[in-house]
């Protein structure tokens, strides 16, 4: 005997098109023009903090930093989705995310200065820091998801990976625990085209990333990545039935930039498929659609990107008063500090070590 | 009242889940079936599925769920079937598990306690008999626990509960029904990062602990020697102090674990009695360690771990220096 025993699609979602036509039948409700704007200075406000960052990163006063652009539509979507009850656990790209879950800005470069001081995130930000290892931050958010549930706190876990993280073990493991457990997460993958220099085809032969999700029993959806309404939507949605257990939501985007500062993306790809992405930008669609309804134009733009700069300089301007003191090392590693670590410490100030 | 080692864990393990809302057991096996050696027998029962968790079998996923359930609030006691298993949740121990609370700066922290079962001696298959202590102690930032008799299991094991840093709690297969000991039936700590003087010498210091504690002791007496043994239970922090004194005193030290010689936590013991007591030495520093080769199969451990013979050996040896 020889029957089907499962069946399984998967949907692809796109709210917006890249001319700024809205289908008003996914459109969310609660979602109107005045919060579309407001979503159109988030993803404004992160290419010109990514910019920054970029710009110090040149100049020497940021460490090998991971750009954003192009991602703002996935970054920003999902992190307006969040309630303040929901909990985010990045990986190393959402700097969108943390900014509009309210990350103070001086911590935010203080981090991309070197130092762990700009992770000492209070218990106002619901958010882990950034984890650098690909996916081995998701079994986390499936554990503070259950945490979450245990302790009937309310709200999702929402976390992040690219889609080069989709092939690690963790990934799934990730997948299956929270299934398991029914511990309410949504696992977006930021699926930008590229994992360093080896593209998406090299991966996996899987169709769509999403359906990696079938594996682990869980529902998931494929959105376009560059659609703030299509990524908000699909993130709401997901959280609103998390109780229920979690969700996979890949989101269709592209990094127009380089990994990090550390590659040259050149060496790798050609610029037609780069170019091919430009009129697809997530910023310039809804700034489309805002223009041709009057509620957006030059002068507007200019005072909006100059109020940003502002904030971000003040930021920059903190984060680089800030005073390290070698001791903060030893201090943190353990709830106490050991009496070997404590010689340790006493021996470089003996010495005169960090002078 | 009278316990083996399993007793007396399980006893803590139904302290601390009867004392603290917030701690959740999770493993393979360890609810319906109580674990393979059952050490958590009954409690599924006692506490209900919602806190006496069987989980997927993946060890990444046991350790990193559990790190996210210990930031997320909870204080979890994950348990790895085998320390030979555990390798697959190294990444979770290393990279976050130890770096937590550094990485913040003490804004959040990884208070849980994973346990599993370490070292050999059982006849069991491959993977099942590693002695691990020396991977989990090198990076810093998890506390590294190893018992060697029921009274300490318990009290260290509730101490780490209480703890708001990440334990590795190393239980040793073979001393889990070796013997009974008088056990409190309540609740008590004992020290994490403090030695112990298992038994009080004069002319030789041998620092130890986990399975090779009852061995070092039978030969101890075998030999009528007059020495200084000193259980270390915390492998890291370790406790120098216990130690440096010790052997200051006896002028000779010996260190007997089971694990590898090679860049064993051994080495690191030698190294510091060498840096702050070399000129108090009668005789150099021996270590008496399973040979350098991964641990064998079962048909040759006997070859391999450690023998009462061996330290018995050893003992000529460095009283003859």
């Amino acid at each position: 005997m020889l029957k089907d025993v499962f069946e399984t699609s998967i949907s692809y979602m796109q709210v917006m098109d890249e001319q700024g036509n809205i289908d008003q039948q996914l459109l969310p409700s609660g979602v109107d023009d005045s919060k579309i704007t407001e979503m159109y200075k988030w993803m404004s406000f992160a290419r010109a903090l990514d910019a920054k960052v970029l710009s110090l990163q040149r100049q020497g006063r940021a460490v090998t930093y991971a750009p954003l652009v192009g991602e703002e539509a996935t970054q920003i979507g999902s992190g307006m989705a969040m309630g303040p009850n929901d909990f985010f656990v990045p990986n190393f790209r959402q700097h969108g995310v943390f900014l509009v879950r309210g990350l103070p800005l001086d911590a935010f470069f203080l981090y991309w200065k070197g130092y762990e001081e700009g992770n000492a995130i209070g218990k106002g930000v619901n958010a882990v820091p950034y984890i650098v290892p690909v996916s081995t931050q998701l079994p986390h958010a499936a554990g503070i998801a259950f945490a979450q549930k245990y302790r009937k706190t309310g709200g999702a876990v929402v976390t992040y990976v690219g889609d080069g993280g989709t092939s690690e073990g963790n990934f799934y493991e990730a997948m299956n625990f929270a299934g398991a457990l029914k511990a309410p997460m949504v696992l977006i993958i930021e699926n930008n085209g590229w994992a360093i220099s080896e593209p998406r085809s090299e991966q996996t032969m899987a169709k769509t990333l999403a359906q990696k999700a079938v594996a682990a029993g869980i529902p998931s959806i494929q959105v376009d990545g560059n659609d703030v309404l299509a990524v908000y939507k699909a993130t709401k949605d997901a959280i609103a039935k998390s109780a229920e257990g979690p969700t996979v939501i890949e989101c269709l985007t592209y990094r127009m930039s380089m990994h990090t500062t550390a590659d040259d993306p050149t060496k790798y790809r050609n610029d037609a498929e780069v170019d091919a992405w430009k009129p697809r930008d997530p910023i310039l669609r809804v700034r489309g659609y805002l223009s041709k309804k009057g509620l957006w134009d030059d002068s507007r733009e200019a005072a909006m990107a100059a109020e940003q700069l502002k904030q971000i300089d003040a930021a920059v301007e903190k984060a680089e008063s800030f005073k390290a003191d070698p001791r903060s090392m030893f201090q943190h590693l353990y709830s106490y500090i050991p009496d070997t670590l404590k010689e340790e410490m006493d021996a470089a100030i003996a010495a005169n070590f960090w002078q | 009242m009278m316990q083996n080692m399993v007793g007396a864990l399980n006893s803590a393990l139904d302290i601390i889940l009867q004392e603290d809302k917030n701690a959740v057991l999770l493993g393979e096996d360890i609810a319906k079936d109580g674990g393979v050696f059952r050490v958590t027998d009954g409690l599924l029962a006692k506490y209900g599925e919602g806190r006496v968790i069987d989980t997927p079998l993946s060890e990444a996923g046991i350790i990193g769920t559990a790190i996210g359930m210990a930031l997320g609030g909870l204080h979890p006691i994950p348990e790895i079937q085998f320390a030979g298993f555990m390798y697959l949740a190294f990444d979770q121990l290393i990279n976050h598990a130890a770096r937590y609370r550094s990485r913040t700066r003490s804004a959040r922290s990884v208070p849980m306690v994973v346990r599993t079962p370490v070292s050999g001696g059982v006849r069991t298959l491959e993977h099942h008999s590693d002695s691990p202590e020396l991977y989990y102690s090198h990076v810093g930032g998890l506390v590294v626990v190893e018992p060697s008799n029921p009274y300490d299991a318990k009290g260290l094991l509730i101490r780490a509960s209480h703890m708001e840093d990440p334990v590795v709690f190393l239980e040793p297969t073979k001393l889990y029904r070796l013997f009974k000991q008088d056990v409190p039936e309540g609740q008590y700590e004992v020290p994490i990062g403090k030695a112990s003087v298992v038994r009080p010498g004069d002319d030789l210091s041998i620092i130890t602990w986990g399975t090779m504690v009852p061995v070092v002791k039978n030969a101890v007496e075998k030999k009528g020697a007059n020495a200084e043994i000193i259980d270390l239970r915390t492998i890291s922090p370790m406790d120098e102090s216990a130690i440096i004194e010790s052997v200051k005193k006896t002028g000779r030290a010996m260190i007997v674990h089971e694990a590898q010689l090679s860049f064993g936590a051994g080495a690191e013991i030698a190294a510091r009695i060498a840096e702050k007591a070399i000129f108090e030495l009668d005789a150099p520093v021996l270590r008496v360690a399973s040979d350098s080769l991964p641990y064998p199969y079962p048909g040759y451990e006997q070859y391999y771990i450690p023998n009462e013979a061996k330290v018995m050996q050893a003992i000529d040896k460095i009283m003859a220096e």
